[in-house]
């Protein structure tokens, strides 16, 4: 069990928390890691373009919720929002009636999908994991090649089988073919996960009698628990960070919507009300924000579980 | 546990339900497009074969052609920064610096923050009388009057890579980094002992180490771009006068938009073509790259 654990920690962790415990090693790495003063002020000048690229939006998505809508469209254009309030995030509520309920759906729609997926990954990582079948590769490169298609390319046919199962305008119309394009890189990540574990377990039930769905029930489904927690969060995030595409063609209904939709149609209207859609934009990431602070290791852990075995 | 044939019944009942989903949700919907691209679908319920009509229709008008170009110009520099910036911004992050840990946090919001959120930010920032790149520019007097960057089909196209960069650097520096640290570190250690400088050291170690990573981020890139989507959507839909319409958009202003399912099966098909030629190029050339490995 902690063998296994720790595979994923080390794959996430800082490399001096690999290096720590050897003496010498760490000696050395002192050294070849010392920089001269002009490289550090190239490397902190460098990091701080690299993350106010990345930054901008949201540094500037938050001073528009604060700033009141005369400040937001005065000129000459002024940065920091001069008598700034909170306001925006109380009225927005009465501006947007149905927040609450696009937030809701979010992750209503997100927490199915993460479910879904789970439920059809699991078994299916261990057969990849363990099994020799005919069409194993294949099948498994098959799986990959979902990746190569994005929902964009098959609405038509998605939009029509929607319509054909009657699942137009309900919530099914986004939960089941948004977890159709999060399984495949699910189960390759599971797989390789679950390939890490010892096959000498397996053997080991075999020999004393359990059955094989009892064996993946017993034996294999705790051990590989750290991984269904990466592959559970990365679903959800990938849910709840992609949903547009989807809610937009396949459902008219407000009352379904998920937030980046509802907003959507706020963003469209002709006076758009820019600092409570920039307030409402806020409250709809701030879950996904404190998911990655307490989850970032996992998150990288789940995004290089490939990235490593190549 | 040997491949006993109970064992392969086994696999294939765990597999089961995860093949049937992709064959309803993936695979079926992916035959039906190529069918439909050679009927004249439409929101009526019965349609007609008309042979290769829409293609014929599709590639004769002459704006497709354009289309394609653009497509693939705006795919090209979008891939090209995101590779760019995601290396440098690993290269920082790898650095054994303090605060690496908050650094690399505050990274990944862009990947993981609802697409359209982060879109919408950008709209705003775009904004030519009130956003922030016109009105930081106007305040430092580099331009003279407001610059609506959507309103300008030449500048709307580079605002869309840029937000599709924004929106992609996270995971290829990520990525990039992960396979920069799975490096073993006594290469380092043996250069260095040897008297070779920090820049060396990246360039000869570094460096042709990454390339595997970097080519397989950089196929991901290209699909997840190409198909690229809700950035285009919510910014322009397409305009000003289609100057931003690529591949995806046009199929969905013809699907979606004019209800002509034959016609945007036709041009999604055209996609998948593309899509598929990148992946075969992919994979030619990670075997060149192993094979080159192994001599």
């Amino acid at each position: 069990m902690s063998d296994v654990a720790r595979t994923t920690e080390v794959a996430a962790a800082d490399s001096p928390a690999i290096v720590k415990p050897r003496k010498r090693a760490r000696s050395t790495k002192a050294m070849i890691d010392r920089y001269s003063w002009y490289e550090l002020v190239g490397i902190y000048a460098g990091m701080a373009l690299f993350l106010f690229f990345v930054l901008a939006p949201f540094i500037e998505g938050f001073l528009v919720s604060l700033k009141p809508l005369g400040l937001l469209f005065s000129t000459p254009y002024s940065f920091l929002p001069v008598n700034g309030s909170f306001d925006a995030y109380f009225t927005m509520w009465q501006s947007v009636p149905a927040l609450g309920m696009h937030i809701f759906n979010s992750f209503f729609i997100s927490s199915v999908v993460t479910l879904i997926v789970v439920i059809i990954v699991v078994p299916a990582s261990y057969a990849f994991a363990r099994f020799q079948f005919p069409g194993n590769g294949l099948m498994l490169a098959g799986f990959l090649a979902v990746n190569m298609f994005s929902g964009a390319v098959l609405l038509i046919p998605l939009f029509r089988l929607m319509r054909t199962l009657g699942l137009l305008n309900t919530y099914w119309a986004m939960i089941v073919p948004g977890a159709a394009f999060l399984i495949p890189s699910s189960i390759f990540l599971l797989r390789t996960y679950m390939m890490r574990i010892p096959k000498e377990l397996d053997e080991a039930a075999w020999v004393d009698g359990a059955s094989r769905l009892y064996t993946l029930r017993r034996v294999i489904l705790p051990l590989a628990m750290p991984g269904i927690v990466v592959v559970a969060i990365m679903t959800f995030i990938g849910a709840y960070a992609q949903q547009f595409i989807f809610a937009l063609t396949f459902n008219s209904k407000t009352e379904f919507m998920p937030l980046p939709v509802g907003l959507f149609a706020f963003f469209g209207k002709q006076e758009v009300v820019w600092n409570e859609l920039m307030a409402a934009s806020f409250v709809g990431i701030l879950p996904v924000m404190i998911v990655i602070i307490f989850l970032q290791r996992y998150l990288v852990a789940g995004l290089t579980a490939g990235a490593v075995k190549q | 546990m040997t491949s006993s044939r109970s064992a392969v019944i086994f696999a294939l009942a765990l597999l089961a339900p995860a093949l049937l989903y992709i064959l309803a949700i993936v695979a079926y919907p992916l035959v039906d497009t190529i069918i439909l691209s050679f009927t004249n679908a439409a929101l009526r319920p019965t349609y007609d074969f008309v042979g290769w009509a829409n293609y014929q229709k599709i590639f004769g008008a002459g704006n497709f052609i354009d289309v394609i170009i653009r497509t693939f110009v705006w795919t090209f520099f979008s891939v090209a920064a995101k590779m760019v910036i995601g290396t440098m911004g690993a290269t920082l992050l790898n650095s054994a610096i303090p605060g690496q840990t908050v650094f690399r946090i505050l990274t990944m919001p862009p990947w993981i923050v609802p697409m359209a959120i982060g879109i919408f930010m950008w709209g705003w920032m775009y904004n030519g009388q009130f956003g922030m790149i016109s009105g930081l520019l106007q305040n430092f007097g580099l331009i003279d009057g407001p610059w609506p960057f959507l309103a300008q089909g030449n500048s709307a196209f580079w605002a869309t890579i840029v937000t599709d960069v924004w929106i992609g650097v996270p995971m290829v520096t990520i990525y990039l980094l992960a396979a920069m640290q799975s490096i073993p570190k006594d290469l380092y250690e043996a250069a260095w002992t040897d008297g070779a400088g920090r820049l060396y050291r990246f360039r000869r170690i570094t460096l042709p180490l990454m390339v595997p990573a970097m080519l397989t981020m950089s196929l991901l890139s290209l699909i997840a771009t190409f198909n690229s989507f809700d950035i285009i959507w919510i910014l322009t839909q397409g305009g000003p006068s289609n100057q931003t319409t690529t591949m995806i958009i046009d199929t969905y202003k013809t699907a979606m938009g004019s209800r002509k399912y034959g016609e945007g099966a036709a041009r999604a098909v055209v996609i998948c073509i593309f899509v598929s030629l990148f992946c075969i190029v992919y994979f030619r050339a990670v075997r060149k790259l192993s094979q080159g490995e192994i001599k």
